[in-house]
């Protein structure tokens, strides 16, 4: 008899739990464009918000692409992912971990231009941690000194 | 599993597996703290500052780990039925908040220099910060049952399955969505983190692991001797009514 009652505690807890699961993988579904924290730029293009709105825009900083404006304290770049690239404005004092090839997060809105005007920039860091050591190493080196277990 | 129901056999074996863990514990955890803070390099591009990694990671994983363990327990009480499952899941909340805002402290300051600001609501950040607040409920309403005088530790239990929805949604949080916080250097896959960093982070997470453990064994040993004490105080008072 107990063990009866203990199968029935297991069951009716393992369909609560797959009901739950459930649940929790609707609710997901439903935020997964919501719970994004920026737009990447192939989002940007496809669909540019309007300028009213405050947007996030989220991706790599093209190499090459930093340069000082006239004014000497703004400057420009290139935001790209794998399928697009949109040039951003910014005027103020980056974050140390802003470099070109590395992720940044610019929060701001779209110029009438095409150009996304930044009110701020947050730097993003990869999943890559790498010694300073190492850091004249090219692409292929690193991965290799990586893989060797350096 | 049931023979660690009798809890005097789970005293017997808690009384010198406590201050072991403890002990190799804090040991474990300074060297991989002296390793990573004073011998481990710095990051090519974020310099000194990866250091607080050897903090940040263990107490993220315990944060985590602490509910993990509260969701296990809470099923072993609803289904099994086991007289120390409660009594687990009320030893691991504690340490788990304690990890878990350890965790968003560490990861606050770590996110001034490296992203420039203290804090951004992403999923990750904001993920972390709902286990936090759920860990908060959890402990006000187990206490709140004990009051109700052994009207269970079900509604905790219960309270702890559903919380556990959260765990998933942390780990996964940097894949499903984009967000400021990056993803997982350390997978099944392999590690994206070079293994100067990666070696003192892993001792450090086993140290920190260990101490995690004896503060729960050392927490069970104290309810279960408060249990005691009550319930030799119930005996005696019946007795002199009586």
């Amino acid at each position: 008899m107990a063990i009866k009652a203990k199968h029935q505690r297991l069951v009716l807890l393992g369909v609560a739990m797959v009901v739950l699961i459930g649940a929790a993988i609707l609710a997901i579904w439903a935020l997964r464009n919501q719970a994004s924290y920026f737009y990447v730029p192939r989002e940007i293009v496809a669909s540019p918000p309007e300028a009213s709105r405050a947007v996030r825009l989220g991706g790599m900083v093209e190499q090459g692409s930093i340069r000082t404006l006239p004014d000497g304290v703004s400057i420009a770049f290139v935001v790209e992912d794998k399928e697009a690239r949109v040039p951003v404005t910014f005027r103020g004092i980056v974050p140390s971990l802003f470099v070109e090839g590395s992720g940044v997060v610019a929060e701001g809105h779209m110029g009438s231009d095409g150009t996304f005007v930044a009110d701020n920039l947050l730097a993003k860091h990869d999943e890559n941690y790498v010694p300073r050591e190492m850091k004249d190493m090219t692409g292929e080196e690193l991965q290799q000194a990586m893989a060797e277990g350096k | 599993m049931h023979g660690f129901a009798n809890p005097a056999r789970f005293l017997r074996i808690a009384r010198w597996l406590m201050p072991l863990c403890l002990g190799a514990g804090i040991v474990i955890a300074l060297a991989a703290l002296g390793w990573g803070l004073f011998f481990a390099p710095a990051e090519r591009l974020q310099g000194e500052t990866v250091r607080i990694v050897y903090l940040h990671v263990p107490a993220a994983w315990l944060g985590m780990a602490g509910w993990s363990g509260i969701a296990i327990a809470s099923f072993t009480e609803l289904v099994w039925r086991h007289p120390l499952a409660g009594i687990a899941a009320r030893a691991c909340a504690v340490p788990g908040a304690v990890f878990t805002v350890v965790c968003l402290v560490t990861g606050s300051l770590w996110g001034r220099p490296a992203w420039g600001t203290w804090w951004v609501w992403d999923g990750r950040l904001t993920s972390m910060l709902v286990l936090l607040f759920l860990y908060f409920g959890w402990m006000a309403l187990s206490q709140a049952s004990e009051a109700s005088d052994g009207a269970g530790t079900r509604a905790p239990a219960i309270f702890g399955l559903v919380g556990a929805v959260n765990i998933p949604i942390i780990h996964y949080s940097v894949i499903w969505w984009n967000s400021q916080h990056q993803p997982p250097s350390i997978t099944t896959g392999g590690s994206a983190m070079s293994g100067a960093f990666l070696w003192p982070l892993l001792i450090a997470m086993t140290g920190f692991t260990l101490i995690f453990a004896g503060v729960v064994l050392a927490r069970m040993r104290a309810i279960l001797a408060h249990q005691q004490a009550e319930a030799r105080l119930r005996r005696k008072a019946l007795a002199q009514a009586g």
